[in-house]
């Protein structure tokens, strides 16, 4: 490994944290979405930050483009304010129109100006380190490294100093206010460090690529845990784990790094989803699937108990009498027997005592709706598990 | 070239003609289908779907090694579906909110684009060039081909929304009870959602990636501030989405340097903030003029009650009294005794007021009014 590759994987791994921790608290905030409107407002302002410094890693330029994305923030939550159109529209009518005038501010300097907006939507991860930071003469490292570096560090220092007023705002924003920590104060920071860190990242992963930084990390981590520092703790993980893997997934097949990072989190979020051991899609098919047949097990039982005369406890009776149509006669009826709750004599189903002991807690729950008469049942039955 | 001189080439000159009518055309469609994107609060969906269509054409370039038009739409529809109904099956069967659900799909499609075309930028094979047209759209790659296919899709949407009128109308406004209605809801859910990504998809090349979500939110959204009923919300999205494209080609036209798509979007953004100002019914204009209109009135209404209470002890409802006792009252100025005058409510006789018969009986009938 070369010390440009190693500079390279340094900076995606700090990118990636630094977005992975605002990105944890705008998915649980359900505001996901923001971090794609910030991500394309800020143009116009990195655009008027540019003329004046004509330097892409300026602070001026960072701060100008950041107050951009508050700009934009306020922009939408005004004019959602005015209850005209709602708040999904009014993301959707900021940010292209805000886009629209960077692109144009562009396109008419073209000439004089080293700024496309490719550079700005794609980013370039591979050039990073050859822009390198000069102090009196000596070499520090990458300009991006230290900036990136820098926004981290104020990052990570909020978090621990505000972890307390972020998690009751994010949860309970009327406790929260009740409490005297102002949820809008929190707000608008949050906003703030997002904005910064995707003005500070747009140039290493562009601009669509940080809002995939953002949200995929929080997001496979949410379907894992329930933890908010387990949650953080893991979106970092998987954050760092993008990074250094898309960079080697780049250098394999000689693409874009910042795709190929977006790829491996896309993969990882896949996996995830389709596997998270209680929140994943097969667990929840599985568990939908498991909890169908057992309302039809507790239809089939409480039929059973309704009716004493043989013939309608039948075998052949049951399938037209109870109308199943989804889960078929023969599951349920092997569970039911698997449980001990039905003998089967000669074609006649009858309820044992565990069954209509089953039966009559059922009854009694249906009929009360008190969780205590079924908190015995919970351990075999995802039914009673909610 | 300025304005004017746009029009006057507009009838001769072939690329231009075929530019704003495609334009055009894509402004109606993105206008019609865009109503039902905003109604359905689905509206962010455009965004999502646009990104997701990327992969979808770089593989289906990977694919054929083919630059036609057609099959790399084809292509965009497919991954723009897979992206519209992994976003519906997450919300619908993790914990995961829409949000999060458009913004995983946006990006991670989108990244994954991007590794491709990175990829296909590198092959040998190097004609790849004008795949990247679809990040950003260059209305003036537009052929008479492509305005076909845009015609034709728009055709067929149209008649099928006659067709379903019924059906989506229903869905949109109660889907509950268009279930217990015995509707098939899915089927109409897919099908209004199969022509939104075919309407985005469509739009990639002209407007691009980015923008194609105004492209469908901004006629709509303005629309929807004019009326209240459905076909003439999008009888007017599409009105403003032709609009926006015409005037936006022309405007670009007119200028060096001005890309189509960012002005298109930004005309329809000056729809969208005018109807917001001046649409008579929700426009945020004439809502301050009738909430300072219903205050005064209710200020002048308040005199009357007061005036209502000290005539009401006399025997001669019409006896006048000094101005000066009003001033318990702070509400009053010389201006709102002259109106309340003026409505007949009243009479001023230099210092003195006496209420009218018809002022009495308006104050008395001041709260058992149902509605006026």
């Amino acid at each position: 490994m070369t010390s440009p590759q190693l500079e390279i994987q340094l900076i995606a791994a700090i990118v990636a944290i630094a977005c992975a921790i605002p990105g944890v608290f705008l998915v649980l905030r359900k505001m996901a979405l923001i971090s794609d409107a910030i991500s394309h407002s800020i143009l116009p302002g990195i655009v008027a930050g540019f003329f004046i410094t004509q330097d892409l890693n300026s602070p001026l330029l960072i701060l100008l483009a950041a107050i951009t994305g508050v700009i934009t923030v306020i922009l939408v939550e005004s004019i959602q304010k005015t209850g005209l159109v709602k708040e999904d529209t009014a993301i959707g009518l900021v940010f292209p129109a805000l886009f629209s005038i960077g692109v144009i501010l562009i396109a008419k300097n073209a000439n004089d100006v080293h700024l496309d907006i490719d550079a700005v939507l794609l980013g370039e991860l591979a050039f990073a380190p050859f822009d390198r930071l000069i102090i009196s003469g000596m070499d520090v490292g990458p300009k991006s490294l230290w900036l990136m570096g820098s926004i981290l560090l104020i990052t990570v220092s909020l978090l621990f100093l505000f972890f307390k007023e972020l998690k009751v705002s994010t949860f309970d924003a009327g406790l929260s206010s009740a409490l005297g920590i102002s949820p809008v104060i929190m707000h608008y920071g949050l906003m703030s460090v997002s904005s910064v860190t995707v003005v500070g990242a747009f140039d290493a992963v562009g601009a669509i690529l940080v809002v995939a930084l953002m949200i995929a990390p929080a997001a496979t981590a949410y379907l894992l845990t329930s933890d908010l520092k387990r949650m953080i703790a893991l979106s970092i993980g998987f954050g760092i784990f993008a990074a250094i893997g898309g960079y080697w997934v780049a250098h394999l097949l000689d693409a874009s790094i910042s795709g190929s990072m977006t790829t491996v989190l896309g993969l990882l979020f896949l996996g995830v989803y389709l596997f998270a051991p209680q929140k994943g899609l097969l667990a929840v098919l599985y568990r939908q699937k498991q909890q169908r047949t057992e309302v039809s097990l507790i239809t089939f039982l409480l039929h059973l108990n309704n009716h004493s005369e043989e013939n309608e406890r039948h075998l052949n009776h049951l399938n037209e009498h109870i109308n199943w149509q989804k889960v078929r006669s023969k599951t349920v009826v092997d569970l039911a027997l698997k449980n001990n709750m039905i003998t089967i004599e000669g074609q006649i189903v009858s309820l044992t005592a565990k069954g209509n002991d089953f039966t009559q807690r059922a009854l009694e729950y249906i009929l009360t709706n008190k969780d205590e008469r079924i908190e015995t049942m919970k351990d075999d039955f995802f039914l009673f598990r909610g | 070239m300025s304005l004017t001189e746009y029009f006057e080439l507009l009838f001769t000159d072939y690329t231009l003609r075929t530019i704003t009518l495609g334009t055009a055309v894509l402004g109606a469609i993105c206008g019609m289908l865009g109503s039902f994107a905003v109604l359905r609060k689905q509206s962010l969906l455009g965004d999502a779907i646009s990104h997701a269509a990327l992969p979808g054409i770089a593989l289906a370039f990977l694919i054929t090694g083919a630059k036609d038009t057609n099959i790399l739409l084809l292509g965009a529809l497919v991954s723009g579906l897979i992206g519209t109904f992994w976003i519906k099956g997450m919300v619908s069967k993790t914990h995961l909110k829409s949000d999060t659900a458009l913004g995983l799909v946006l990006s991670l499609f989108f990244g994954f684009g991007m590794l491709l075309l990175t990829f296909i930028q590198k092959q040998p094979n190097a004609n790849q060039a004008g795949l990247d047209k679809y990040l950003f759209g260059q209305a003036a790659t537009l052929v008479e081909d492509d305005v076909r296919l845009m015609l034709i899709v728009t055709g067929i949407s149209l008649c099928i929304l006659l067709l379903f009128w019924k059906e989506f109308k229903i869905l949109l406004f109660d889907a509950d009870y268009t279930k217990t209605l015995g509707f098939n809801t899915k089927f109409i859910d897919v099908l209004i959602t199969f022509f939104i990504v075919l309407a985005i998809v469509l739009g990639l090349q002209t407007v691009g990636v980015v923008l194609m979500s105004a492209m469908l939110l901004a006629p709509a959204a303005a629309a929807r501030q004019w009326t209240n009923r459905l076909s003439m919300m999008i009888l007017l999205a599409a009105i403003f989405g032709i609009l926006s494209g015409v005037l936006g080609t022309a405007i670009s036209a007119s200028q060096n340097n001005l890309s189509t798509g960012p002005v298109i979007v930004l005309v329809a953004t000056v729809f969208v903030v005018f109807s917001f100002i001046f649409s008579p019914g929700r426009g945020l204009f004439f809502r301050e003029i009738r909430f300072r209109n219903n205050r005064k009135d209710l200020q002048l209404k308040k005199t009357l009650q007061f005036m209502y209470g000290i005539a009401k002890t006399h025997d001669n409802i019409s006896h006048p009294h000094a101005i000066r006792i009003l001033n318990n009252f702070q509400g009053f100025t010389k201006k709102s005794l002259q109106q309340m005058e003026d409505k007949e409510w009243i009479t001023i006789n230099g210092q003195q007021w006496a209420l009218t018969s018809k002022g009495f009986n308006e104050a008395m009938n001041l709260y058992n009014k149902t509605h006026d």
